[in-house]
């Protein structure tokens, strides 16, 4: 039986992986890890101390591929790996901000559907300023906007529409009116790089309302109808257009 | 049919090696297949099917896999991917499901009755076959991944 040759992870960074690819990390990495494994406590991160992200695996002394996509790299703070990959299908992770559909009142607590496995649960104290007197005016329907708290896969989700601090930074009940849709993960990704040039181009067009949901959902708002198809048809399409057929359509758009 | 049960099992089995359920514990993974056109070969292009299926889903997997057919026929050749005509003739037909990660054997189910060398040849060729298609995998990602 022929063992598996690990690649060096470096040599194949920005380069499609599969499932079931080893990767070997530098030799600097583990002679960290081996400082790693007699400590006991977590500390200070260490110099060395490397992040295995989306889509690898710990496994001996490297890294085993568990979903296909390209290979990236985050040199600073000790270096991070992870696999950049497409897909439909959302998995809870805790600190993503989301948007949810309320499905039921269930006492002190509302079921969202999140598009995960399971509903995830938001107290009614969750919002900002809300008091056991003051309750927030979330009906059956309803859209939120809000971050997971606790999300793995051993419990239920739970999220809340404010930060830390106390602050609901723009998280809450999303008003009325307007236009949801799902779309994949990447494309939502690559709208929320910085400057990206999709939502500055759009935002040439007419001027709208938008909130990104990183479940794959898109809530839009513009000022008539018309206009928030528009825009919704464009995004959609953004997935499989190329930069220039995307300029070409809204050039169309704005002549008209 | 029976038939159509015993593939299932097949492919839930080499499924359920290849698949990370730690990671979602608590939940059914569904996996549909439609024949569109049966020319020979089913079970293993089922396998192959699976597996670009659950790649594309982003479902997280240990490794990968593909099945190959074997059949053997009436003056001991062995041929690779037969047609149904090929399979109703052979002696023997072999279909193999193999792992990515040092070409395991994941799965084995044979029709018919073949020697123990024979078979053990009919693996051997199978598992060079098998480099074929995990390089066919790589080239789809590669095509798909090249457009964004």
């Amino acid at each position: 039986m022929a063992a598996e040759r690990g690649r060096a992870a470096e040599a194949l960074v920005g380069q499609v992986v599969l499932p079931g690819d080893l990767l070997l990390l530098p030799a600097h990495y583990d002679e960290d890890a081996e400082g790693e494994r007699l400590r006991l406590s977590t500390g200070a991160a260490p110099q060395g101390r490397l992040l295995c992200g989306p889509g690898l695996r710990r496994s001996g002394a490297g890294l085993l591929v568990t979903k296909c996509g390209l290979l990236r790299h985050r040199p600073g703070g000790g270096g991070a790996f992870w696999v950049d990959s497409q897909q439909k299908r959302y998995v809870p992770v805790k600190g993503d901000h989301v948007i949810g559909i309320v499905t039921a009142k269930a006492g002190d607590v509302f079921r969202l559907d999140v598009g995960g496995s399971e509903p995830a649960s938001l107290s009614y104290l969750a919002f900002e300023g809300a008091t056991k007197r003051n309750r927030p005016n979330v009906q059956v329907g309803d859209l939120i906007y809000g971050q997971f708290l606790v999300a793995n896969k051993d419990m239920e989700p739970e999220m809340v529409c404010i930060d830390s601090s106390g602050r609901s930074s723009g998280m809450g009940i999303i008003g009325q009116d307007g236009f949801l849709f799902k779309v994949s993960l990447g494309l939502i990704r690559k709208l929320l790089a910085p400057k990206c040039e999709i939502i500055q181009e759009l935002s040439q067009l007419y001027p709208f309302e938008l909130v990104l949901g990183m479940n794959g959902r898109i809530w839009v708002k513009a000022k008539t109808v018309q206009q928030t198809l528009i825009i919704v048809n464009i995004l959609e399409a953004c997935e499989y257009m190329t930069a220039e057929q995307r300029k070409q359509a809204l050039a169309k758009l704005s002549g008209t | 049919g029976v038939m159509e049960r015993s593939r299932e099992q097949l492919l839930r089995q080499t499924c359920e090696a290849v698949v990370l359920g730690v990671l979602h514990p608590r939940t059914a993974i569904t996996l549909v297949l439609q024949v569109l056109s049966d020319a020979g070969s089913l079970l293993s292009c089922c396998l192959n099917a699976a597996c670009m299926a659950l790649l594309d889903a982003g479902l997280p997997l240990a490794a990968l896999f593909c099945g190959v057919t074997c059949a053997l026929q009436p003056d001991g050749t062995i041929l690779l991917d037969p047609t149904a005509r090929q399979e109703q003739e052979a002696r023997a037909t072999l279909t193999f499901a193999i792992g990515s990660s040092g070409r395991k054997v994941l799965m084995a189910t044979t029709k018919g009755s073949c020697s123990v060398d024979e078979m053990q040849q009919c693996l051997a060729a199978a598992q060079r076959a098998a480099d074929t298609i995990f390089q066919f995998y790589r080239d789809s990602v590669r095509r798909r991944y090249s457009k964004s």
